[in-house]
């Protein structure tokens, strides 16, 4: 019996029956020797969308360091969820300091292994978007500057959902959080806050930047599989939608990245010394509604009647990333 | 070698001679003396394997020294008053770590209003934090303490500041010896960490722990740096034995077991609190100084043992606690518990005003006479702060209440001393 070639049209990820594509093809969850930098048995949440970007961002360095790596991890759930002592999930030299100094932690430990001549030891720093596009700030951007070896990954799951819910740089206008509450004459945050890091860390000019998303995890490890290889600071940003903080079915957090990008309110591309390199077009494009319905904490934008103002704001949005970053096919 | 050299360059010299391996940090004055000759060194190759960052804040320094000492690497950084409260957290998380960062501290005091001068109030700030704290009397003591500051801080797997009067020490040119790398590779080995992230032997530093061990965490964190008590003497005493003379140790004695009333003090001021004292003994006045050179952990029965005898204590404090008084008076309170001396607090010299030995000696003939009051400011312009609380009584305050008590200084057109 000949191997029948499938013709995957992929709506979902690539893990699923990805066994039965080409080997080269496969991606590292699909192999046996798989690194399993994140076991199971921690204490995320059903349907977390961290923990799954980062069990295979880590996956993923961890195959392409062959082992040799050092994990920096800023405060956060995927601290939190992950090393509750004295257990820990991680089988990677892990190392925990505060919630805003990733980054930096991830610098001494490069500077230490290059006065230690180990080249071949990578450092991967990763936090949520709190402990990055907040508090984390000035130290990722004085890493960028400094150019340091290192390869910073955020979850973002646009709020800080680890305290329960609050507000974040990286909350999307209109959206509800416990601080951001659904009230008043302009329910949840505010338009024109927020930052896009990828953009501002694409102004640092630094090496690699790229974002990924859990709806395309093939895309993610090939991503980390090519940001590790580099050298200087890279920085890679992955949409993990929270089924906590975003008020939606465990069972949907693929679905809404995915829609995410396919709406274009999360463009997917891959920048280099600055400038955008390549991007992810969409396949099948969705009106935001698609996005925000199935939320909760976007709910007030529908009921009682649908803002359709506000809804044509976010509308634009998705328009602008689209046409930024040529979007379509 | 003997050098007429300033205090930071002295400091940068002996911190060359230990070797660290990766030094990470932000200038602020009175330490940017340090920093700068120690980025000479390493960009020059004087001193290598050492990799130099330059960050973008002291938490990012402190920060950068945590990653780089959980990695195996000897780690330094210096830093000063509103620089060691920017790193705070920072600063409480290297020791929770177990990690043994040795950092300068150029004491400085802390704004508002803002002030570049020497006091104590940034270490003082943070004692509480599990770091040791040393403090120098001279430069030669703060090269010397830098030294073992290395040795002590890796035997324990503990971070430790070496804390020098800013300006007063740090920009002082003296005559310090310098010892030979020779002679410090012998006193000091190499770095062996207490626990690495090495990818072959993976370990979690920094895991959550609940309240179920928190408790624990901590006992064995104090019971840690009270080992100190005991380490900190006999390395003073492989020191001299080494290097050929006496510095650091948890004391200082001068004429305080034979003197009624005993001067207590830290850093720079003990020089001149000595000369007064010299003065005022060849008067056949029973007085005498205590040195404090291990603030933390406080050496209580050393200091016990040493002034339990006196009639009466004199601290002077070179910080103050805002609402309570004397920083240091509460540890010598302490010391002394159940002995019935009078401690006197002595607040001195804040935001880098001199203390004259005119204003010393007048303070300790009071002392001696017994009618030193319980807490005193040295050389405080009592008709100024009287003036401005007694136009605060009459009216409504408002605005920012440092700049607006400098101006009704102003105003009250008081000279300030």
């Amino acid at each position: 019996m000949t191997v029948q070639q499938i013709s995957f049209y992929q709506t979902g990820t690539f893990t699923v029956g990805n066994r039965l594509l080409d080997e080269a093809q496969r991606t590292v969850q699909a192999t046996v020797a798989r690194a399993n930098s994140l076991t199971s048995g921690h204490r995320a949440c059903q349907g977390c969308g961290e923990a799954l970007g980062a069990r295979y961002a880590m996956d993923a360095a961890m195959h392409a360091t062959q082992r040799q790596m050092v994990v920096v991890n800023a405060t956060g759930c995927l601290e939190v969820f992950s090393t509750p002592y004295p257990e820990t999930s991680w089988q990677v030299p892990w190392i925990h300091s505060l919630f805003g100094n990733a980054p930096a932690v991830a610098t001494g430990v490069a500077a230490a292994l290059r006065v230690k001549g180990r080249q071949d030891v990578r450092v991967v720093a990763q936090g949520g978007d709190g402990g990055t596009t907040d508090i984390g700030f000035g130290c990722l951007s004085g890493m960028f500057e400094r150019n340091d070896d290192v390869l910073y990954i955020c979850y973002d799951n646009e709020a800080y959902m680890n305290t329960g819910v609050q507000r974040s740089s990286a909350t999307p206008p209109a959206a509800r959080t416990a601080t951001t509450p659904a009230m008043g004459d302009a329910p949840g945050n505010q338009f024109g806050q927020g930052k896009f890091l990828p953009e501002i860390a694409m102004a640092h000019r630094i090496p690699y930047v790229a974002t990924a998303s859990v709806a395309d995890l093939r895309d993610l490890e090939a991503k980390v599989e090519e940001a590790i290889h580099l050298r200087g600071a890279r920085y890679i940003h992955v949409m993990v939608p929270c089924p906590l903080g975003w008020g939606a079915a465990s069972h949907d957090t693929i679905r809404l990245a995915r829609l995410a990008s396919e709406c274009g309110l999360f463009p997917i591309f891959e920048a280099r010394n600055g400038e955008v390199a390549d991007v992810r077009k969409i396949r099948h494009r969705v009106p935001v509604e698609d996005f925000l319905k199935p939320q909760k904490r976007f709910a007030h934008l529908f009921d009682p009647e649908p803002d359709t103002r506000r809804i044509a704001l976010i509308q634009a949005h998705a328009d602008r990333n689209i046409q930024r970053y040529a979007l379509l096919p | 070698m003997l050098k007429q050299i300033e205090g930071s360059r002295a400091v940068a010299e002996a911190v060359a001679l230990c070797r660290p391996e990766v030094i990470s940090a932000y200038p602020i004055s009175p330490q940017t003396h340090i920093v700068e000759a120690l980025s000479e060194f390493v960009r020059t190759g004087e001193l290598s394997p050492c990799e130099y960052i330059n960050v973008e804040s002291e938490f990012a320094a402190m920060s950068g020294c945590i990653g780089a000492s959980a990695m195996g690497a000897r780690t330094y950084t210096a830093t000063a008053s509103q620089g060691i409260l920017f790193m705070a957290e920072a600063v409480f998380n290297a020791s929770g770590l177990g990690l043994p960062i040795v950092m300068t501290v150029a004491n400085r005091a802390i704004g508002a209003p803002i002030n570049i001068w020497n006091d104590h109030s940034d270490s003082m700030a943070l004692r509480d934090s599990g770091w040791l704290q040393l403090f120098a009397e001279n430069n030669q003591e703060a090269l010397d303490l830098h030294i073992q500051a290395f040795k002590l801080a890796e035997a324990l797997s503990l971070p430790i500041m070496v804390c020098m009067d800013g300006f007063i020490l740090t920009h002082a040119y003296e005559r310090v010896d310098i010892p030979s790398q020779a002679l410090v590779d012998a006193y000091l080995p190499p770095y062996v960490p207490r626990q690495v992230l090495d990818p072959d032997d993976p370990v979690s530093i920094g895991a959550m722990v609940g309240p179920e061990a928190f408790t624990e965490v901590r006992y064995l964190a104090h019971a840690r740096q009270m080992q100190a008590l005991e380490l900190i003497p006999e390395l003073a005493l492989e020191f001299r034995q080494a290097f050929g003379r006496d510095s650091g140790g948890l004391i200082s004695p001068y004429f305080s077991d034979e003197s009624e009333t005993v001067v207590v003090a830290l850093g720079s001021v003990l020089g001149t609190i000595k000369d007064v004292v010299d003065e005022l003994r060849t008067e056949g006045k029973s007085i005498g100084v205590l040195g404090i050179k291990t603030f933390r952990p406080f050496p209580l029965d050393a200091v016990r043992e040493a002034i339990g005898h006196a009639k009466r204590v004199v601290v002077i404090e070179r910080s103050f606690a805002i609402g309570q008084g004397g920083i240091v008076a509460d540890s010598l309170r302490k010391a002394l518990a159940g002995l019935h001396i009078p401690t006197h607090t002595v607040v001195a010299g804040l935001g880098g005003r001199p203390i004259t030995t005119v204003s010393l000696d007048r303070l300790f003939r009071t002392a001696l006479s017994g009618e030193l009051g319980n807490l005193t400011f040295l050389d405080l312009d009592h008709a100024a702060v009287d003036r401005v609380l007694a136009h605060e009584r009459e009216v409504r305050r408002s605005g920012p209440g440092a700049n607006r008590m400098v101006q009704e200084i102003a105003r009250a057109n008081v000279r300030i001393v």
